[in-house]
This record gives structure tokens, C-alpha cells and sequence, in this order.
């Protein structure tokens, strides 16, 4: 009987709420300004440009993989394969680069770059469709299917290299598959091509959130699932999609990472999908599904990139960095409560 | 009968008063579920609270049992003013309450759902010993014959209904409140809740009774009430009242939801449903909709009036795409769609507008634009990208068209009342241009005003060559726009009225017990 889920009035637009608003709607651009203020104090050397392009380039990992969690957190769902995926993708992408060895023809293939990338990401693909297929069809629960996922994929990484570390990516000319460290080192108009890869995902995920009909599905089916299926959004394909982005993204991490660090580990990316979680979450993005922005999350990524960059800087022992990066979390957490709380429908 | 008055000083008194409200109101938010009512419960008698869904009977008894604070007005305890902070404090007075919804936890056992949050404590934690004997003395007294060591979730409805009651019962209130306590009890079951309510009140005990089966409740009751949109609008003693006295105060005089839309031929026929049947989704080995079959021409509006339970919304969701049928076809406009998608019947002409808005009509982080359009999302697509200037107008021509009153395509959801809400769910249906629109309860929880708009909107939608489908748990509903009304009992037709029938002939046919 009567309307209980309703109506909490613009109250909070009046008066003083107004500067609490701002803060709590802004506050991961407040945590960055910050964050950038207090390093910059702390050390000189914080406050460079070729600090921050290092520093972005360091953030450009996460934030790869934050933007495919957003989608999924979007969605009211969770992946907590990214990780492994993208040590999956780093070892099949140093795979290939060693050449791929045809037994039958008895050759050993050795396929150029672009198609290295592209084969990873269809790669990333697949394992992350596995993850949306699981939840959308079989109704396995997002958590558990993506954690099977995640042991899965990272013990076939490990079982491809037994264990090791391919140490050289280059390539070599006379096979014509040299350049694969141009993603992780090579420069665009000064900017670290990671940071421009980033750069450009981000504003392809922002306008696809934003204006395409697929991001309104999106939107929808994570806000209210029984809704949207019956204004006729496709629910499922809805779900498996963001689960292949996800999937995508966190291979083109790999590729990004593995570039970087011009090796493929096997054991590489371990928790970073919490990291990619926190990102979201301290962007302002609900985990129960249907708010969050691709500007929250790039700001979320920033703000952890930069905080434990800013940590190392100035010399503080990574085990400090690990609690005060959980702190920054549980902080952003309560405030989600404090601003989507106050909305909570009852009863 | 006696002439009335709503003022509780002024009426034929009888008995102590033990509890009563005074001036109480209740606002959420822009919606006023209660406007100042005024209501005592007597000492060891029954006093029965009738109202329309939306008439703010839950919400009276909620305040009384301190589930939710009122806005303004006082409760009064024996004599005492009296606030309660919480459910506890009121139960710690005496006053217990069984919900309209079950409130039991399923995985747990009848024993302990009983003694949930007051457990027995012994030397060694929990008495069950003592908790399994009580709650068998409880199920005697009712009459069930069930295992206090069943989980609940194994026990059919009815069953869980009386869980839930023997807890009410369990903990010795002086008064108890049952909001629609037999919904789902059976005959014989609801008999023996009557026999427990007269020992209950031989013993000075209570009752306040709220219940959809206005003659079951007139059975029991010693005084009634009667609330329409938040005031009380009548009272009198039983000796006084009848049905029909009942029935013209919960609607009141002047209850005009339209008439049937005439001057125009219907059309072709635009759905026709053959032998549809549609297995209890809970997976029972009965049939929620049985081998039904029902046409509907463009133009026309049809009303399925039917008691809880008997298949209106799993008929409605199946036709909609969200369940499938077991057997049977459903072909809109000469074309079978049984096999397609939700998305693409409701291209093809087919919309539902769901019963429970806000579970399954909107998407509460999404503003009231944003929601609009969902279902129209693929007219005002180019490539990939939203047109903005499109759906902006979109947008406005529906606001404009069912006349949601809001400040804007950009407003939250939440800042909209029931009715407009409920007119926000009908005008994104409406956007996709349908043929056959079904509304399950389009006007469930929504005031008068708001519900003569609904009615009004489809009838116009008639005139216009829309096929219009509803459902309702309100005779007086079916008696407005409908050229048609369904009766459906336990899956099937089992009548058919035209537009002249009356309300004791459609009540008979649906299985309720209507002395003529």
C-alpha cells in the first residue's frame, strides 16, 4: 500500500547542503588536488611534467582495467578475473612473440605485432565472454563465476610458461616482428603512447555510456534488471557485452603492461583487479549497479596512481602505502553511503 | 440506516478504549497517505478498517504499531500519549502486528521463525526443548497440523500465513493488528482464525482487522471503519452496516472512473490468445492459466477482474514475453509472436504496463526522461549514438501527452508521486506507439484523482484505435472505460460480462462468497 519508495524533495539542494553536495559529488577531484598538493610540498621533484607523464603512465594499467570494471559494476555485476587476464594476455601475447611452432606443417610461425594485439585482445575476449555467458545464462552468481574465471586464467598462464617469464618481447627485424615495445615506451607529442591508449579509451567508453543506446541499456538493466527487460532491453546481451569488454580491456592492459615492463610474467597483475574496483568505487560508482561515470573512474585511477607513486616518491615504506590506499577506499566507500544512503529506498 | 459522522466523540460508543489515533497524518515526500484520521480500537472487540488499495489502511496500521513515525497527530495508550520509536518498543506495550507481507525468514524452521529475536534462553544458550513445545501448543490451538522443525519455505502459503500468525499470537499482546491475515488461508483455515479471534477476544484481547473480503470480515467484526484517500470517511457498529453501506463509503458517492468509450467501430481483431497455458512458475503441478483463449479488436478495452492468485498477472506477463507457455498461441494481429523477445513484441505492437511499478516498471537511477524513453530507445538511434534533440522531444510530447506533473524530463524519479509515477510507466509504453497495450492493476496504490487521468488516458487511447487489456482487484474499475469485463478463477474465464453488468454478479463469478 501507498507509495513508500518515493519522494525525498531537492532538500539537499538548499542552504548549507549545497557545499556538502559539491564535496561529496566532486570529491575525487577534491582527493586528487590534494594529494597533488601535499607530494608537491613534500618533494620537489613531484610537481614536474616528466613526473606526471611516469606517473600517468604507471595509472594508464589501471585505468584500462578500471573502465572494463566500470562497465561491469555498472551492470550491478563484478570481474574479478581482470587480473588474470591480463597476465593470461601478457604471456600469450610473449607466446606468439616466440614464435608459435606448427608441428603438422613443421613451421614456427611468427606472427607481426598488430596481429599479436589483435589475437590477444580476441583472447581477452573470449575468456571475458566466458564470464558474461556464466552470469547471464547459467545465473551463476557475477562473484563466484569471475573468480573461477580468475584461477582459471591465471593457472593457464602459469602452465603456458611453466612458471617463467618471457624476458625478450623485442622481436627481431630479419622475422619483422620487432616494435612490440613501442606501446609501453614510445612517445606521442611527449605523451607515453600507454597514457594516450587510456586517453582514448576513456573517451570512447564515455561516449558510449553517455549518448549510444547501448549505454542507456546499460544504465537500465543495472539500475533495475526486471525494468529494463520489460521495456524490451536485451538484458543478457547487455550482460555478456560488458563482461567481453571487460575482457577486452583487461587483455589490452596486458599487452600495455607487458610492453612496459618488455617481459610477460606469468604470476603479473596480481590484485590489480581490486585495484580496478577501488578506481570505481572511489569514482563515485554505485557496486549495487546503475550509477557511475568514466570521469569518476578516471579520477578514481588517478587518485590511487598518484597517491602511491607520491608515497614512493617521498620515501614511505610500501607497506604504509598499502594501508593508507585502503584507507582512501573505506573513506570513499562511506562517503557512496553518506551520498546514494540518503536516497536508499525502504521497506 | 443510522446517520453517520466521522468524528469519534460524536458516535455510538461501546466498549473501553485502549488505543486510539488522533489527528494522525502521513506524508511521503509530495504523497499524503494519511490526512488526519482519527480511529479507536475497544477493548476485547473487533474493529475492522476497510479502504481501497492506496486508501492508507497499511499505513494507519504501521503508525499504531510503530513501524513508521507519523507526521503530525498523537497516538493515545490508555489514555497516555504514546510514541513508539520502533516496532519493539510497541510490541513491549502489548501491541503486535501480523503484516499484510509475510515477514518470515524461508530457510529457517517454523520453531525458530516463532521465536525470532526473543529467543527462549536456558542454562546452555537457546531452549529449544521449550521453544519446539510452545510452538506445537500454537499450531494445536490453530488447528495445522505442522512440524515445528519444517523450514518455512517448505510449507505451502497458507501455511506460512499461519506461521505468521501463531507469532503474533505467541507473544500474548493485548492488542493484536492482522493486515489481510487470510489472503491466502482457505476456507476451512479461516473459519479457525475466526474461532482463535473470538477466544482472543473473550480473553480482552484487541483486533484490528484489515481485509479485501468485505463479507468474511463483516463476519467477525464489532465496529467498522472505512478510509478513502487517507481520511476516515465512516464509522458505525456493526449492528448498523451492511455490504453495501461498506462499498459506498470506500468508493464513495461521487466515483466517476469515465464511462466506456463509444461512437466508433472496433477494428480487427489486433491479439487473440488460443488455449494459452501458462504452469505455476513455483513449479506446482498445477496450471496458473489454463487453456485460455480471448480476443481483443482494436478499439476495444477489456477488463480481467479477478481475486488474488487467480492467473491475471502470469496471463498478462506471458502475453508480455516473460514467461513462456506451456501451450497454446498468442498471434497479434494475424502474426504468432509466441517465440519472440520482450523487445521485439513490443515492436511489433505489444506492451505491458507491469503491476508493481517499482519493482518492475522503472528504473529508479534514472531520471524521469531517461525512463520515458527506454522502451522508444531504437526510434531515435542513428548509428550508434542517441539523437538528443529527438529524444528531448520525445520526451516532452509524453510528459505532455499522459500529463505527468514534474518539473522536468531531468527530474529524479523518486521526486514524482505514485500517480505520476504510474503515468511515467504507462507514457514510456505509450511512446512505442503499441497496438495492444495490457496493464496489470494500473491502478494499484495511486489516489482517485490520479486514476480517473489513467482511465481517462486509455479510453482516449481507444478512441484512437488502441486494443486496451487491464486488470483489477476493484470491481468499481471494471464498471468504468471496460466494453468488457473477464472474470478469471484459477486460470480460466469463468465469465463474461458487457459493460451493464453489476458488481454482485462479477464479485459472484470470481469466486468470491457475495450474499445477493
Amino acid at each position: 500500500m501507498s507509495d513508500t519508495g518515493v519522494t525525498r524533495a531537492s532538500s539537499s539542494k538548499e542552504g548549507g547542503m549545497g557545499i556538502v553536495r559539491l564535496l561529496l559529488e566532486g570529491r575525487a577531484f577534491f582527493a586528487l588536488i590534494v594529494i597533488i598538493a601535499v607530494f608537491s610540498f613534500l618533494s620537489p621533484n613531484y610537481l614536474t611534467v616528466s613526473n606526471f607523464l611516469i606517473m600517468a603512465s604507471h595509472v594508464a594499467i589501471y585505468g584500462i582495467l578500471a573502465i572494463g570494471m566500470l562497465l561491469v559494476i555498472l551492470n550491478g555485476g563484478i570481474d574479478l578475473s581482470v587480473g588474470s587476464i591480463l597476465a593470461l594476455a601478457g604471456v600469450v601475447a610473449g607466446a606468439m612473440m616466440q614464435g608459435v611452432e606448427i608441428q603438422a606443417a613443421g613451421v614456427i610461425l611468427y606472427p607481426p605485432v598488430w596481429a599479436v594485439v589483435i589475437l590477444t585482445c580476441v583472447m581477452g575476449a573470449l575468456v571475458g565472454a566466458v564470464n558474461g555467458v556464466l552470469v547471464a545464462w547459467f545465473k551463476v552468481p557475477a562473484f563466484v563465476a569471475t573468480l573461477g574465471v580468475m584461477y582459471v586464467a591465471r593457472g593457464v598462464a602459469l602452465l603456458m610458461t611453466n612458471g617463467l617469464t618471457y624476458n625478450n618481447l623485442s622481436g627481431r627485424a630479419e622475422l619483422g616482428n620487432t616494435g612490440f615495445d613501442w606501446l609501453g615506451f614510445n612517445r606521442l607529442f611527449g605523451i607515453p603512447i600507454s597514457v594516450l591508449v587510456l586517453a582514448a579509451i576513456a573517451i570512447l567508453a564515455g561516449i558510449m555510456l553517455s549518448r549510444s543506446s547501448f549505454g542507456r541499456w546499460l544504465y537500465a538493466s543495472g539500475g533495475n534488471e526486471r525494468a529494463a527487460e520489460l521495456s524490451g532491453v536485451p538484458v543478457k546481451r547487455v550482460k555478456i557485452t560488458v563482461y567481453t569488454l571487460s575482457g577486452i580491456l583487461s587483455a589490452v592492459a596486458g599487452l600495455v603492461l607487458s610492453s612496459q615492463l618488455t617481459s610477460a610474467g606469468p604470476t603479473a597483475g596480481t590484485t590489480y583487479e581490486l585495484t580496478a574496483i577501488a578506481a570505481v568505487v572511489i569514482g563515485g560508482a554505485a557496486l549495487t549497479g546503475g550509477r557511475g561515470t568514466v570521469r569518476g573512474t578516471m579520477l578514481g585511477a588517478f587518485v590511487i596512481g598518484f597517491l602511491s607513486d607520491g608515497l614512493v616518491i617521498i620515501g614511505v615504506s610500501s607497506y604504509w602505502q598499502t594501508v593508507f590506499t585502503g584507507a582512501v577506499i573505506v573513506l570513499a566507500v562511506l562517503m557512496n553511503s553518506i551520498q546514494y544512503g540518503g536516497r536508499a529506498r525502504k521497506g | 440506516m443510522t446517520a453517520l459522522s466521522d468524528t469519534p466523540a460524536a458516535r455510538p460508543d461501546a466498549g473501553e478504549v485502549v488505543l486510539a489515533a488522533r489527528n494522525v497524518a502521513k506524508s511521503y515526500g509530495a504523497v499524503q497517505a494519511l490526512k488526519g484520521v482519527n480511529f479507536d480500537i475497544h477493548r476485547g472487540q473487533v474493529t475492522t478498517l476497510f479502504g481501497e488499495n492506496g486508501a492508507g489502511k497499511s499505513t494507519l496500521m504501521k503508525i499504531l504499531s510503530g513501524v513508521i513515525q507519523p507526521t503530525s497527530g498523537e497516538i493515545v495508550l490508555d489514555g497516555q500519549p504514546v510514541a513508539f520509536a520502533n516496532s519493539t518498543e510497541a510490541r513491549d506495550r502489548g501491541i503486535s502486528i501480523i503484516h499484510q507481507e509475510l515477514s518470515l525468514a524461508p530457510n529457517l524452521s517454523v520453531r525458530d521463525n516463532i521465536f525470532m529475536g526473543r529467543e527462549i534462553m536456558g542454562a546452555t544458550g537457546v531452549d529449544f526443548a521449550e521453544e519446539e513445545r510452545q510452538t506445537k501448543v500454537l499450531m494445536e490451538g490453530l488447528e495445522e497440523e505442522i512440524d515445528p522443525l519444517t523450514p518455512v519455505e517448505e510449507l505451502r502459503l497458507g501455511q506460512q500465513q499461519i506461521v505468521e500468525i501463531a507469532r503474533a499470537l505467541s507473544v500474548d499482546s493485548r492488542i493484536l493488528i492482522m493486515d489481510e491475515p487470510t489472503s491466502a488461508l482457505s476456507a476451512a483455515e479461516v473459519e479457525v482464525l475466526f474461532k482463535v479471534i473470538r477466544d482472543l477476544t473473550a480473553k480482552g484481547v484487541s483486533i484490528v482487522y484489515i481485509s479485501h473480503h468485505l463479507e468474511e470480515a463483516l463476519q467477525i467484526t464489532d465496529h467498522a471503519v472505512v478510509l478513502r484517500d487517507g481520511t476516515m470517511t465512516a464509522y458505525a457498529p456493526r449492528a448498523e452496516i451492511d455490504l453495501e453501506w461498506i462499498v459506498r463509503n470506500m468508493v464513495g458517492e461521487n466515483y466517476d472512473l469515465g464511462s466506456p468509450p463509444d461512437g466508433y467501430d472496433f477494428g480487427e481483431v489486433a491479439l487473440s490468445i488460443r488455449d494459452l497455458t501458462v504452469p505455476d512458475p513455483a513449479g506446482g503441478r498445477y496450471n496458473v492459466v489454463d487453456r485460455l483463449s480471448l480476443d481483443l479488436r482494436a478499439g476495444e478495452v477489456v477488463c480481467i477482474y479477478g481475486l488474488m492468485g487467480a492467473g491475471r498477472t502470469e496471463l498478462l506477463e506471458t502475453v508480455a514475453g516473460r514467461f513462456g507457455a506451456s501451450g497454446g498461441e498468442i498471434v497479434l494481429e494475424g502474426r504468432e509472436v509466441s517465440h519472440l523477445t520482450i523487445a521485439d513484441r513490443i515492436e511489433r505492437g505489444l506492451a505491458l504496463v507491469p503491476e508493481d511499478r517499482q519493482r518492475d516498471g522503472l528504473v529508479q537511477t534514472m531520471s524521469v526522461g531517461q525512463n520515458l524513453s527506454l522502451a522508444s530507445i531504437r526510434h531515435f538511434v542513428r548509428g550508434f549514438l542517441i539523437r538528443p534533440a529527438v529524444e528531448k522531444k520525445l520526451i516532452e510530447d509524453t510528459i505532455r501527452d499522459v500529463t505527468v506533473k514534474t518539473s522536468g524530463g531531468g527530474a529524479a524519479i523518486g521526486s514524482l508521486s505514485g500517480g505520476n509515477q504510474q503515468k511515467v510507466v504507462i507514457g514510456k509504453i505509450m511512446a512505442t506507439h503499441p497496438k495492444v497495450i495490457m496493464l496489470d492493476e494500473p491502478s494499484r496504490g495511486i489516489d482517485i484523482g490520479a486514476k480517473a487521468e489513467v482511465f481517462r488516458l486509455l479510453a482516449e487511447g481507444a478512441r484512437q484505435g488502441l486494443a486496451v487489456v487491464y486488470s483489477t482487484s476493484e470491481v468499481g474499475e471494471c464498471l468504468s472505460i471496460a466494453h468488457r469485463i473477464i472474470v478469471m478463477h484459477k486460470g480460466r474465464i469463468s465469465a463474461e460480462f458487457d459493460a451493464s453488468a453489476t458488481k454482485e454478479q462479477i464479485m459472484a463469478a470470481s469466486g468470491e462468497s457475495v450474499a445477493a
